[in-house]
């Protein structure tokens, strides 16, 4: 059992603040859970429960004098390990960042450590955030808690399966084309991916700078929302981060839905889609009707280009972010006789097989001589598939579409077919190229008694308005409080 | 054989005097201790972003204002791509298609124009030291790394093929060092690096339009370099043309030893940067508010003050020139002026006794314990004959020594003027009893005697006397019957 273990971030504050358990209880009982399950679960790369259990400490301390620091203040939350933690090694689940510790903390964890959080650890992810399976670890794959033989999605699997798992209250991912909303769908949580600029990126390894976003990853949509209000907001070390000025999520999750208007693209329910998947969604359709939800049939004909352009913008991002891994000042280095052979060999030691194959597709459409036919032209792409976007926006308060065209496959499923493992993504990608907010709940179980997801995607810095739908679907449905069977 | 015609384009780049570096908050100060000017966004750690420095950006945007860039409305940054140990993220944030100014021109006087193609800004690479290295690279035992200069705000001004000759490419550096440090946005020391430039040089036979195969030149360190480099390469390329050979494109380095230039990589070898917009940066925008004000923060450039010294206040272009070169000495000048001396007075004072007891002295203008309000104190006491011009010499001297006013040093070492006539008359009588045959040729009508006489009049009084008192008493004495 899990014991408090089980319980969401506002259960947890209602616990704390009402002295029913401490800080350091409740951290020793996530710690407990932990070494209970990990062996079989695979989420954590690397714990801190000596110093979470000091910010436990330290939490209660603040508690007996009456000063707590908010919601967030004594609850352990893990995060995803391509973030970073002054002092806490960082490796991207890659080897080529071996030993490298950083000396700094990223903002979000400045924002965490602000709001009183205790920090579990590090989780695993696919190398880099390059997958939909966390089986491009380095350090071996995670496991979905709802079935061991089964992926919990990537790349923020870890996060997604530490919280499934109850070995950590929530967690922190990052969504670069699907890496926080994929695996909250394969695993029955609430994940958002916070309209681009929301979330400060100092500290986050990039990926791809012009589509990542950090998020929460939790058990339910209220959780979600408190965890977004402690990390998001406007951040002077981030440039393309947006000073907010609409209702903090917290505020913006209450209320009614009534009357809303929701867009559903034909092109989202084509046959590629799950027909338990499909079940699923029209369930929650139903459901999201008799709130007075109202839905149109809305047409986003680039959708078949999301992918193709993810793919080529991504990779051309990423073969220059990962640029600075050589071996020079930090992390792994092979020597060799002379500067460029040590590049080759550490590069080539240090990087698994999707960095490379990213790199190399990067590194060509940015080259003279393609960069107009496959760079430059993704990114006019891009711009189209936003206007798409903002039209169907105008005429529906939000969208709605599945998350992933299945449940969960298995572990070894797709790995030796990198197009097929990209179409878990389908969903989610162009939500990243368009910059808007997506939000991932569950809304129903296979036959299999594995979650499936669906998504809400909402206007530019409406990140609320799409907590707000979810939150009443949450009201009047029970998905989320199903939980997988680890013992 | 054929008459050659040498092409040069430069490549300036200049290190921007901010406080801190163009991404973070480091210093930027020179000559601190290896890696102790770092964090982590200029050592390119994982996980860091980039945040421009509006200051740097101020600056930069007034350089290009005045070169005469048009500004547009919108810029934006880029990364270039090359692996070297001295790029921590082995790739550089600089602009490539979109610079923040374009289109200038510099003046070279002589009606010689050097078009100005591009001003961008970009972050400097760190520095490396080669550890027991010989003569050539990649003989050392260690390549250490100095990030002190990761992240430097560099400006590089590019010009169009418009210059002709080594002398002229050297004119038109020194040019643009006049203006950088005018505007007050770098030290302009090449000797430090804050200034460094590549050439691109190509030569081609006379009134042929295209031009020649580009050579690149890199690792000039010095004007004279500069001019060594490209005269070596002007050279060499007429000789390989004129024995019917062929140049390529390619890159070539300066060797100071040798003073010539060696090949360093061919057109094949050249790097495929793959430049693409920078993520982490928005897009820059420029509206005319902003503009306005940063053109409201140029100094007077030098050209144009230069040009107002001349037509204004009635100076030669040759001291005009003189005192337009350095923007300090231009202030000082005009706060001489500014203190009431006569304009051409002020200019000789300045440029003549002031920047030469300076220079001896090995000093700058900001180091002169003389102010412009004491120069123009003394250069009131001359015009009132409280002090000849030549004893005015001997207060200034103690000035530059002491700092003290001009009216203090006269007072203590008694050197007053002597404009009392009947205090000289006797001095006058003494003069003339001991020169009898100057005091014979000035009768018998040689006018030039007078000088010697005054001459006499003025070693007798100490250089005390009112020369023209003396001038005036000598001839009335003298055209006595």
């Amino acid at each position: 059992m899990a014991g408090p273990a089980a319980l969401t971030i506002h259960e947890a504050a209602a616990e704390l603040a009402a002295k029913k358990i401490s800080s350091v209880e409740l951290t020793q009982a996530v710690f407990a859970r932990i070494k209970a399950v990990e062996p079989r679960v695979h989420a954590y790369l690397h714990l801190t429960e000596e110093t979470a259990l000091a910010e436990a400490q330290a939490s209660d301390r603040r508690r007996a004098a009456d000063a707590p620091l908010g919601p967030l203040d004594g609850v352990p939350i893990a995060i995803k390990d391509n973030m970073c933690v002054r002092g806490v090694p960082a490796t991207c689940a890659s080897r080529i960042l071996a030993g490298f510790v950083p000396p700094y903390d990223a903002t979000v964890i400045t924002r965490l450590r602000a709001a009183g959080a205790v920090l579990t650890g590090k989780t695993n992810l696919d190398e880099f955030a390059f997958g939909s399976s966390t089986e491009n670890s380095a350090f071996g794959p995670t496991r979905n808690p709802w079935d061991l033989d089964r992926v919990p999605g990537g790349s923020s699997g870890g996060s997604a399966a530490a919280v499934a798992a109850d070995e950590a209250i929530a967690a922190l991912g990052s969504d670069t084309g699907g890496s926080i909303r994929q695996p909250a769908a394969l695993c029955g949580l609430a994940g958002l991916k916070p309209t681009y600029g929301r979330v400060s990126r100092y500290g986050l390894i990039a990926f791809a700078s012009s589509l990542d976003q950090i998020g929460p990853l939790t058990k339910d949509v209220e959780d979600c929302a408190i965890l977004q209000e402690a990390i998001e907001g406007w951040d002077a070390a981030d440039s393309t981060s947006v000073r907010l000025d609409g209702p903090p999520p917290t505020r913006a999750i209450q209320g009614d839905v009534q009357g809303l208007t929701l867009g559903i693209a034909k092109e989202w329910l084509t046959e590629g889609l799950d027909p338990e998947v499909r079940a699923a969604f029209d369930g929650a359709r139903a459901a999201l009707e008799k709130l007075g939800v109202k839905f149109r049939e809305i047409s986003l004909p680039l959708q078949d280009y999301a992918l193709p352009v993810y793919y080529l913008v991504a990779p051309a991002e990423a073969s220059s972010n990962l640029a600075r891994f050589d071996g020079v000042r930090y992390g792994l280095r092979e020597d060799g006789a002379n500067i460029i052979e040590m590049y080759k060999k550490t590069r080539s030691a240090g990087f698994g097989p999707e960095p490379k194959r990213r790199i190399i597709l990067g590194t060509y459409v940015l080259s003279a001589g393609y960069y107009d036919a496959y760079y430059l032209k993704a990114l006019k792409a891009r711009t189209r598939l936003r206007e798409d976007y903002l039209n169907a926006l105008k005429d529906c308060d939000a969208l709605l579409s599945p998350a992933t065209p299945t449940p969960a496959f298995r572990i070894g499923e797709k790995t030796d077919d990198p197009l097929q493992m990209y179409l878990s993504d389908i969903y989610t990608v162009s939500v990243n190229l368009v910059g808007l907010p997506g939000l991932v709940i569950p809304c129903g179980f296979s036959k299999a008694n594995l979650p499936i997801g669906m998504q809400f995607i909402g206007r530019a810095f409406d990140d609320g308005g799409l907590l707000r739908l979810a939150a009443r679907f949450q009201d009047a449905t029970d998905w989320h409080r199903r939980r997988p069977s680890l013992g | 054989m054929a008459e050659y015609e040498t092409v040069i384009g430069l490549e300036v780049h200049c290190e921007l005097s901010t406080k801190t570096k163009i991404f973070c908050g480091c210093s930027t100060a020179f000559g601190a201790a290896p890696n102790s000017q770092v964090c982590p966004v200029c050592l390119g750690l994982p996980g860091v972003l980039p945040v421009m420095n509006a200051e740097v950006l101020d600056r930069a945007i007034m350089v290009g204002l005045a070169v005469g860039c048009t500004i547009p409305k919108r810029f934006k940054f880029d990364r270039k791509h090359y692996y070297y140990p001295d790029l921590p993220k082995n790739f550089q944030i600089s602009q490539y298609d979109l610079p923040l100014a374009h289109d200038g021109h510099v003046d070279l006087g002589g009606g010689r124009t050097i078009r100005i193609k591009r001003v961008h800004l970009e972050e400097d690479a760190a520095k490396l030291v080669h550890e027991g290295a010989g003569e050539k690279i990649g003989t050392g035992t260690a390549a250490l790394v100095d990030y002190n200069r990761s992240g430097m705000p560099l400006l590089e001004i590019v010009s169009e093929p418009d210059l002709r000759e080594p002398a002229e490419a050297v004119a038109y550096v020194k040019s643009l060092q006049t203006l950088v440090r005018y505007l007050h946005v770098s030290d302009g020391n090449m000797e430090e690096g804050s200034l460094r430039c590549d050439a691109n040089i190509s030569v081609r036979p006379k009134g042929q339009a295209q031009l020649g195969a580009k050579i690149e030149i890199k690792n000039m360190n010095s004007f004279r370099s500069v001019e060594h480099a490209l005269a070596y390469e002007a050279k060499r390329q007429r000789e390989v043309l004129g024995q019917g050979g062929t140049l390529a494109q390619e890159t070539r380095l300066y060797d100071e030893a040798s003073g010539g230039t060696k090949p360093m990589r061919g057109k094949e070898a050249a790097h495929d940067y793959r430049y693409f917009p920078e993520p982490d940066l928005l897009v820059f925008t420029m509206d005319d508010v902003r503009l306005e004000k940063l053109r409201g923060r140029l100094p007077e450039l030098p050209d144009v003050k230069r040009l107002r010294y001349v037509q204004t206040l009635g100076l030669t272009d040759y001291d005009a020139g003189v005192l337009t070169g350095d923007r300090a000495v231009a202030e000082y000048y005009e706060a001489v002026i500014a203190a009431g001396a006569p304009p051409k007075t002020a200019s000789n004072w300045v440029s003549t006794e002031l920047l030469g007891a300076l220079h001896g002295r090995k000093l700058g203008i900001a180091d002169s314990k003389v102010a412009p309000r004491q120069l123009a104190a003394l250069i009131a006491l001359i015009h009132r004959g409280t002090i000849s011009g030549k004893i005015a010499k001997t207060v200034f001297a103690d000035m530059i020594g002491s700092g003290a006013d001009p009216e203090a040093v006269v007072k203590k070492k008694g050197l007053v003027q002597i404009t009392d006539e009947q205090a000289l008359a006797a001095t006058v009588r003494e003069v003339i009893a001991a020169n009898e045959r100057s005091a014979a040729d000035f009768k018998a009508g040689r006018q030039q005697a007078i000088g010697f006489l005054v001459g006499q009049v003025m070693k007798a009084t100490g250089g005390k006397a009112n020369p023209q008192a003396a001038n005036k008493l000598l001839r009335e004495e003298l055209g006595k019957p």
